[in-house]
């Protein structure tokens, strides 16, 4: 009985309770930016108008909001197969590292073999990242929230004593390897807009977005149309039920985290191949992290965390403007607000539960009557 | 102010979204009685004892105790009316002694030992009073359920409570266990306690109450004193209709064995030995009851003849093939592909998803055959039909296989699931709990269809906590106590005092017991 009474509509759950979510964080940070003696309005024109107010800003918020989707969809995936995987830095790191092995070893006899290469090595990397926590979890129990918490710290060493190492650039100071060989990179929007006689802005988005795309799309597909995105999700709600349905819980943990894990080691690709063009340490910058936000705010659904990453790439490039334009505003200031809406939106996804039911019961009680 | 009822409930309603729970209850319990509260599965017993209990408020109507008219906000406010319940799920802290499990809640100031030394001086005076022999300082660990319930009523008692509210206090227990509370029920009465006794099982409401109300579909029936009225018009009451059985039993005898299982232990999930060496057979053409309180291996044998559980010796037959050993395993798909369905025991935990939709768990445990799915790719429109077809073959309501599996009723979930499970005809059922949580029309055709089965010469066995049922329904049944065979009877000679028992772990006399079939 209880768990009817708490049913809302797909729709409503899907589109209207995130939005009231973002609204309350929105809300909130234009109460903290009035605070601060400036005006919320101007800030939030700022807000949109650095994101979509020009070609080039658009550019920024599809970069941003890539390397989100590939992320999220990490998560979600694990999600669906009922774990936790925060392990989403560690295995972009790895995946970075993978990518950047396959474009050294191929790069300068075959750039373009070499992307492709590096786009299966980013996420064999990643996934095999994801493998040991994962069969950590499926053949002992130990927790996959701690383990992938610390091969995150690992992948961050490890990265670390390789770029001030072997792969550290020969003569460099810093923790990055060389360039990577010529051509040996993903193709940036504006270049691929010209080849179909477009004009764009220059900026970061390249075809990883696409890619991103694609990735959710795949997702989509493996949830709702095969049969092992089906057992997947069976043994995430219900490991009994899947026992009982001969399904193998612990295969189902690993190829799930695996799968996760190669997503977030994707990201590498929009990072590192497509603006950096070389391995940057710690080039992740807390994107695996927010993922879990940008997962939790889509409701796990791949076309709600393409449009959560979207969101979060506007609050990153337009949040940039704000900063740029508003001097008292720092860019602290924007962590604050996108804190806001990673608590409001993704932490506390049924804040506005209890009133939308009451008010939605009362519409639909009008309704029968 | 003895005179005024202990309990008077006027007009008391409780919706929940759409349902009426409770629809103008109007219960009267005199002071000093035992009062009997029956009804089906559903039928709103549970929201109005929590209502009584302060853990619901109603919509509309009145709660008189002892005369005066309480709002009663939570489960304390109860207490300090003087109203406890001991719930069906006993809730106590196993590692914590008696002592200390009666005082949790209580504990007074700062030092616990202050009110260990206070309480247990106390509960010797009430030990005495009321006849109770529990061991203080014991953990609630090494009792057993019978001895449980007692310290939940102790405590209810500690607490000051003149009238105890018992949820079911029988389901758990074994007939000699049952006999031990019905004497504590009376002599708490005896000193002026009045008790809410609620129950579905008619025969305890014939043996111990002085009055019974009727509730059926969230409303009073009726309201009759217990010397006036007999458990067959109580059952129509709560019913609404006289039960028919639509299939006869035919006469047939039963076939060639079908399901052997030899000599066969297991361990529960915790590593006890749950099966100790038990064997029997199940023959075609043949329904097998399998009686027990709950918990004395019944769960475990359901998983090891289902590819659940790995037996650790013996062996399990289908048919000719050789199912589970301590070697190897069939897994529960293969085990379905030999012709062998299993209907579980706890529906919502282990047989289905519940959050998922109807049309998805219409091919649980099915996913991998070729008509749902193929090259690893679902067939959505094959699965969509399935899910179809098994609403119309069964009746389920409301005919929407896209809602979600937990917003059917307990009794439309378990048509759908006995639909998934029959769909391919197997030749051989394993039911847990046939007609657990499911109302009562329903329970009439589940069985009549468990019979069915049987007269077209299919091998069933069904597990049950519910003996009238297994007397209804089985040819043979076998009880289990602590995971042995205790006996095996044939129907014509089964009597529930002598199965009671055989579920308390006396042996059958010779010439039945265990192995022997």
């Amino acid at each position: 009985m209880s768990a009817q009474a708490n049913k809302l509509p797909g729709a409503i759950e899907a589109v209207v309770m995130p939005f009231l979510n973002t609204l309350i964080a929105f809300l909130l940070s234009g109460l903290l930016i009035w605070a601060l003696g400036e005006d919320p309005f101007y800030a939030l024109s700022l807000l949109f108008d650095g994101a979509f107010g020009y070609q080039e800003g658009i550019g920024y918020t599809f970069y941003y909001a890539t390397n989100f989707i590939f992320t999220g969809l990490a998560v979600s995936v694990a999600y669906h197969a009922g774990h936790f995987n925060i392990g989403g830095e560690g295995q972009a790191m790895l995946g970075g590292l993978g990518l950047t092995l396959a474009v050294f070893w191929l790069g300068d006899t075959a750039p373009f073999l070499s992307v492709i290469i590096a786009i299966v090595g980013a996420a064999l990397f990643g996934g095999a990242w994801a493998f040991i926590p994962a069969w950590l979890q499926a053949t002992r129990g130990s927790h996959i929230v701690i383990t992938t918490n610390m091969f995150n710290f690992i992948a961050s060493a490890l990265l670390a004593y390789l770029l001030v190492g072997p792969l550290q650039r020969p003569g460099g100071q810093m923790p990055e390897s060389s360039d990577f060989p010529e051509g040996a990179g993903l193709m940036k929007f504006d270049e691929l807009m010209s080849v179909f006689g477009f004009s764009f802005e220059q900026s970061p988005l390249n075809v990883s977005f696409l890619i991103a795309l694609l990735m959710a799309l795949a997702v989509w597909f493996l949830l709702t149309r095969t049969r092992f995105g089906y057992e997947m999700r069976v043994a995430g709600k219900n490991q009994s039920a899947a026992a009982f349905a001969g399904i193998s819980v612990p295969r189902v943990t690993i190829i799930a985290l695996m799968m996760s894990g190669a997503l977030a080691g994707m990201m590498g690709l929009n990072e590192l191949l497509g603006e950096q063009l070389r391995l940057i340490g710690n080039f992740t910058l807390g994107y695996g992290f927010v993922g879990i936000a940008v997962a939790f705010m889509g409701r796990n659904h791949p076309l709600g965390i393409v449009l959560s990453a979207i969101l979060f790439g506007v609050l990153y490039q337009g949040g940039a403007e704000i900063a740029f334009e508003i001097t008292t505003i720092s860019s602290d200031m924007i962590v604050v607000v996108q804190g806001l809406v990673i608590i409001f939106a993704g932490a506390m996804p049924h804040l506005m539960r209890k009133p939308v039911l009451a008010v939605y019961e009362r519409f639909a009680g009008k309704g029968a009557a | 102010m003895t005179t005024a009822p202990a309990i008077e409930t006027k007009n008391l309603c409780k919706r929940f979204g759409a349902v009426q729970a409770n629809d103008n209850i109007s219960l009267l319990v005199e002071q000093g009685t035992v009062h009997g509260i029956v009804g089906e599965n559903g039928a709103g017993k549970s929201t109005l004892l929590k209502m009584l209990f302060g853990f619901y408020q109603p919509n509309s109507g009145d709660l008189i105790v002892n005369g005066q008219k309480l709002d009663l906000d939570s489960p304390s406010d109860a207490m300090a009316a003087g109203i406890a319940m001991v719930h069906q799920h006993f809730m106590l802290v196993e590692p914590f002694t008696v002592l200390e499990n009666i005082i949790l809640g209580a504990e007074g100031d700062g030092m616990l030992d202050h009110a260990k030394s206070d309480a247990r001086a106390k509960l010797l005076g009430l030990e005495q009073q009321f006849g109770f022999d529990l061991p203080l300082d014991t953990p609630v660990s090494q009792l057993s359920v019978g001895e449980r319930q007692r310290v939940e009523i102790l405590k209810a008692l500690f607490r000051g409570a003149d009238i105890l509210i018992l949820d079911e206090p029988t389901a758990v227990l074994t007939p000699q266990e049952c006999d031990q509370l019905f004497e504590l029920v009376r002599l708490l009465k005896s000193r002026g306690k009045t008790v809410l006794f609620v129950t579905h099982k008619l025969h305890e409401i014939m043996a111990i109450t002085d009055a019974v109300t009727v509730i059926r579909a969230g409303k009073v029936i009726t309201r009759v004193a217990t010397s006036t009225t007999s458990p067959e018009d109580l059952a129509e009451a709560m019913v609404g209709a006289k039960i028919s059985r639509a299939v006869e039993r035919s006469g047939q005898e039963h076939g060639a064995p079908r399901l052997k299982v030899e000599g066969v232990s297991a361990q529960s999930d915790l590593g006890h030995s749950a099966l100790k060496k038990i064997s029997f057979e199940l023959f075609d053409g043949e329904v097998l009851g399998v009686a027990g309180v709950a918990g004395n291996g019944q769960t475990e044998l359901l998983d090891v003849l289902t590819g659940l559980r790995p037996v650790s010796e013996g062996q399990i037959t289908l048919g000719e093939q050789i199912v589970n050993t301590a070697r190897s395993m069939m897994d529960p798909i293969e085990l379905r592909r030999a012709g062998l369905a299993h209907i579980a025991e706890d529906r919502l935990k282990t047989g289905v998803v519940a959050d998922m939709s109807a049309t998805e768990n219409a091919i649980l445990g099915y996913q991998r055959e070729p008509d749902f799915s193929d090259k690893g790719l679902l067939k959505l429109a094959a699965i969509s039909a399935a899910a179809e077809d098994y609403f119309e073959s069964q009746d389920v309501r409301p005919r929407d296989p896209s809602l979600s599996f937990a917003s059917f009723s307990g009794g439309n979930q378990q048509k759908l699931v006995i639909a998934r499970e029959l769909a391919r005809s197997p030749q051989t059922l394993v039911i847990g709990q046939p007609t657990r949580g499911v109302d009562i029309g329903a329970v009439t055709k589940i069985h009549d269809q468990i019979t069915e089965l049987r007269n077209t010469g299919k091998a069933v066995l069904v597990v049950s906590a519910d003996l009238d049922e297994l007397m209804a329904i089985s040819d043979r049944i076998i009880v289990m106590c602590e995971g042995e065979i205790t006996g095996t009877v044939d129907i014509q000679d089964a009597d529930e005092r002598t199965i009671g028992l055989m579920m308390a772990g006396a042996h059958a006399e010779a010439g039945s017991k265990g192995a022997k079939v």
